[in-house]
């Protein structure tokens, strides 16, 4: 078969690999494309606003993709640590879609909404002041790169998004940092935070701490505490994004919680307008159910040394 | 005969370059190497871990790899076809524009602008450059086959042809862009669907650029430097038509357990089992071409490096179809163990193919022998070991990462935060250092064993005049 005119004809030759390549092109790739199936759009899902979009441009810029993850599979304990799986119809204004592929970070497809801006921007400044041993370059030069609105006006024209004057205008003065903020906290939205995982409504948990004055528990809480809260309740208790939690004032109202309460909060986070023995929470606080019961209680057990309880 | 002289001189000046860009891209991925386990060896805003992965994956693929591709692919073009290139001149220009594009590259994604498509990072203006480029080659590659002076078409001819035409369908489709800006585009595609664009040419580059074109190299130079013919034609023959039809069905490999629809994710992970057959279709034929003589693995220093070059081709062509598993995938993908696998092919296979290559063609030129093959022998051990320890370093980072993620207590909660896994990865990270280091140290005794041959070359040839 080797002496067949194919293999004396170069064009020849060229045409019949065109048309082999495309086979499988066809059925994996055009074809999908042409159907609805492909092009799926959540009903909540909005547009990116301008400072969104120009935070979106940062995360590209700075290659963002290469160390974090956008999307969520569906596999038990990765709902656990990130939250509700992806939906294929979240991106459909990404362009391009920005799923990555390498986890040298965690995931960011349920970020959105999960921490105040004022940790995301003390976290982008310096990420070991959160987590010490993460290997995040730090991104606080960011907010010397003054956007430039034509620019960003540019680029929501070129992919037909709708915005107003007054959004553009909004841009003045703001910073590269000040977009890329902007962006992660519009990161997966769209699905609703009810659906969201990582916590749990129903905790069947004990009303009085087991590891209530245990040494051993106040000394791996004092550890966790040190990784997981101190950036923001300060490295005594004492406050500082989040509130004080040595003071006599909890969730905005005079008065201390019981064990239990402290356990809910640590685990479920505080997601604005949920109710907490009577107190309204006002948001900010991630859910930390992935550290599992014991360490949550080891937690409360420091803090409660902390209070001198 | 035939004068190839002049077009020596292209083929030289693009196995110089592409030598070149390695090392800027070996360069690159040390500092990225410690700026995994020291985060304060970032340097803003040029000289942060995600501008320069950019720079590193880039400056390979295309400065070494394409370069050494584009190179290559002439000196055999002519060989096979008995001939000059059709278009001398031209094939010079290609060089000179080759070299200007990948240093415009380099300075645009040190800039930071990076369209976030995996192997495809470079904005609009330099999309169309890479188009020049390719059909500068094209022209040059069919001219010069179509001018012929043989009958047949030699396998690495038809690799060669594969590669151009499916490389130019798979660059010119994912580039579609809208522009926002001379410098500034988005994909055309959106979501879900940009992804799967994006892997069917993801998975493809990888194709049809580290693999077709490798292969037109070993199935040329592996029986000129062994003296031994390819065992089975047929089997090659087989083996090629398999592997581009199989190829362009399995980019959806890299999406699995994503939102894209299920019955693409598992055509593609079907394909790709099968994809096994015809790769190891050209590790059988290598394996007996030598089998013939074992002793040349001895005696012909360039017989281990095509070799081991195929051998780890075998291995990488095994444990990806692996990985595509979903239960497979579902424990190692986003971990390190990708970067594992995928310096197996490029550290292995990639890069001891073309080295060995290299080490024919230089010699050839200059009409002399290499300067020494104890140096090459060198070269050989350390690269070897140098890849070794980083692939087998980065599988167990992988799967201890992987199991990590998934591990829970009994009452089902999480039983490790991500930072508790994460800060177990830094022994493991500060050795892929080391390993990298041994690598390039190796590379340095390849690069200065190529210029002292070519001052040999040029002293004999000094003295003949």
């Amino acid at each position: 078969m080797a002496n067949s005119a194919l293999y004396k004809n170069p064009i020849l030759f060229a045409v019949v690999t065109t048309v082999v390549v495309l086979i499988g092109t066809v059925v994996t790739m055009f074809y999908p494309m042409m159907t609805p199936e492909m092009h799926p759009k959540l009903e909540g899902l909005k547009q990116y606003t301008p400072l969104q979009l120009a935070g979106k441009d940062v995360y590209q810029q700075e290659g963002c993709v290469g160390c974090h993850t956008q999307t969520v599979r569906p596999l038990k304990t990765e709902v656990l640590r990130y939250g509700e799986y992806s939906k294929a119809g979240e991106f459909f204004y990404d362009h391009p879609f920005l799923w990555g592929s390498k986890r040298t970070g965690p995931d960011l497809a349920r970020i959105g909404g999960k921490y105040p801006d004022a940790w995301q921007y003390k976290h982008f400044e310096d990420p070991q002041s959160f987590f010490a041993e993460s290997n995040m370059p730090k991104y606080g030069w960011l907010k010397n790169n003054k956007l430039d609105p034509a620019d960003v006006e540019a680029h929501m024209k070129a992919l037909g998004f709708t915005y107003q004057p007054e959004d553009i205008a909004l841009l003045n003065g703001k910073s590269e940092l000040d977009a890329l903020v902007a962006y992660m906290q519009v990161i997966g939205t769209s699905v609703k935070k009810a659906d969201a995982g990582d916590k749990k409504k129903d905790l069947s948990v004990e009303p009085v701490n087991p590891f209530k004055g245990d040494p051993k528990a106040i000394a791996s809480g004092k550890e966790l505490y040190s990784q997981n809260c101190s950036a923001c309740h300060g490295v005594k208790g004492e406050g500082g994004i989040g509130p004080s939690l040595i003071d006599d004032e909890f969730l905005y109202v005079k008065g201390d919680l019981k064990d239990d309460d402290y356990f809910e909060l640590i685990n479920n986070g505080t997601q604005a307008g949920n109710v907490e023995e009577g107190r309204t929470m006002k948001g900010g606080m991630p859910p930390y159910a992935s550290l599992g019961r014991d360490k949550i209680w080891h937690l409360v057990s420091y803090i409660r040394s902390l209070q001198g309880k | 005969m035939n004068d190839y002289h002049y077009d020596n001189q292209t083929v030289k000046g693009f196995i110089l370059s592409s030598i070149f860009w390695g090392v800027v891209g070996i360069v690159v991925g040390l500092l990225l190497s410690i700026q995994m386990w020291s985060p304060s060896h970032n340097f803003p805003p040029f000289f942060t871990f995600g501008r320069l992965r950019v720079v590193h994956t880039n400056g390979l693929a295309f400065g070494l790899g394409i370069g050494a591709i584009f190179g290559i692919s002439y000196y055999i073009l002519m060989r096979l076809s008995k001939r000059p290139l059709l278009f001398p001149k031209l094939a010079r220009f290609h060089l000179h524009l080759f070299n200007a594009a990948i240093a415009l590259a380099a300075v645009s994604l040190f800039a930071g602008m990076n369209q976030s498509l995996e192997y495809a990072e470079l904005e609009w203006p330099l999309d169309i450059g890479v188009v020049i480029l390719w059909v500068i080659f094209a022209v040059n590659v069919f001219g010069t086959i179509i001018k012929r002076k043989e009958e047949q078409m030699y396998i690495s001819l038809w690799y060669i042809i594969a590669t151009v035409v499916a490389v130019a369908v798979l660059y010119i489709v994912n580039n579609l862009s809208i522009p926002a800006g001379l410098f500034k585009s988005y994909h055309l595609f959106s979501g879900v669907n940009s992804a799967n664009v994006e892997w069917w040419y993801g998975h493809n580059a990888v194709g049809f650029i580290f693999t077709t074109p490798i292969l037109a190299m070993f199935y040329y130079f592996l029986p000129k430097s062994t003296g031994m013919p390819i065992y089975s034609h047929r089997l090659s023959i087989i083996a090629f038509w398999s592997l581009v039809f199989a190829y362009l069905w399995t980019g959806a490999h890299h999406l699995v357990y994503t939102p894209l629809p299920d019955w693409i994710q598992t055509l593609a992970i079907v394909f790709t089992i099968f994809l096994i057959a015809p790769s190891w279709g050209s590790v059988v034929n290598g394996f007996y071409t030598v089998g013939a003589d074992w002793s040349k693995m001895r005696t012909n220093y360039l017989t281990k490096f095509f070799i081991w070059g195929i051998t780890f081709y075998g291995l990488q062509t095994v444990q990806g179809p692996t990985q595509s598993l979903r239960v497979v995938s579902q424990l190692i993908h986003y971990t390190d163990w990708v970067p594992g696998h995928v310096h197996m092919g490029t550290m292995g296979w990639v890069t001891m193919t073309v080295a060995a290559c290299i080490y024919y063609i230089i010699p050839k030129i200059y009409d002399t022998e290499i300067y020494s093959e104890k140096v090459a022998n060198i070269h050989f051990w350390l690269v070897l070991i140098g890849q070794l320890m980083f692939s087998i370093t980065m599988w167990i980072t992988g799967i201890q990462q992987g199991a990590l993620w998934k591990a829970v207590n009994p009452d089902g909660t999480l039983k490790y935060t991500f930072m508790e896994v994460l800060s177990k990865n830094y022994p493991y990270w500060q050795l892929r250092t080391v390993a990298g280091l041994v690598f390039t140290v190796g590379m340095l005794f390849f690069i200065y064993n190529i210029h002292m041959t070519i001052r040999k070359g040029k002293a004999l040839a000094a003295a003949k005049a």
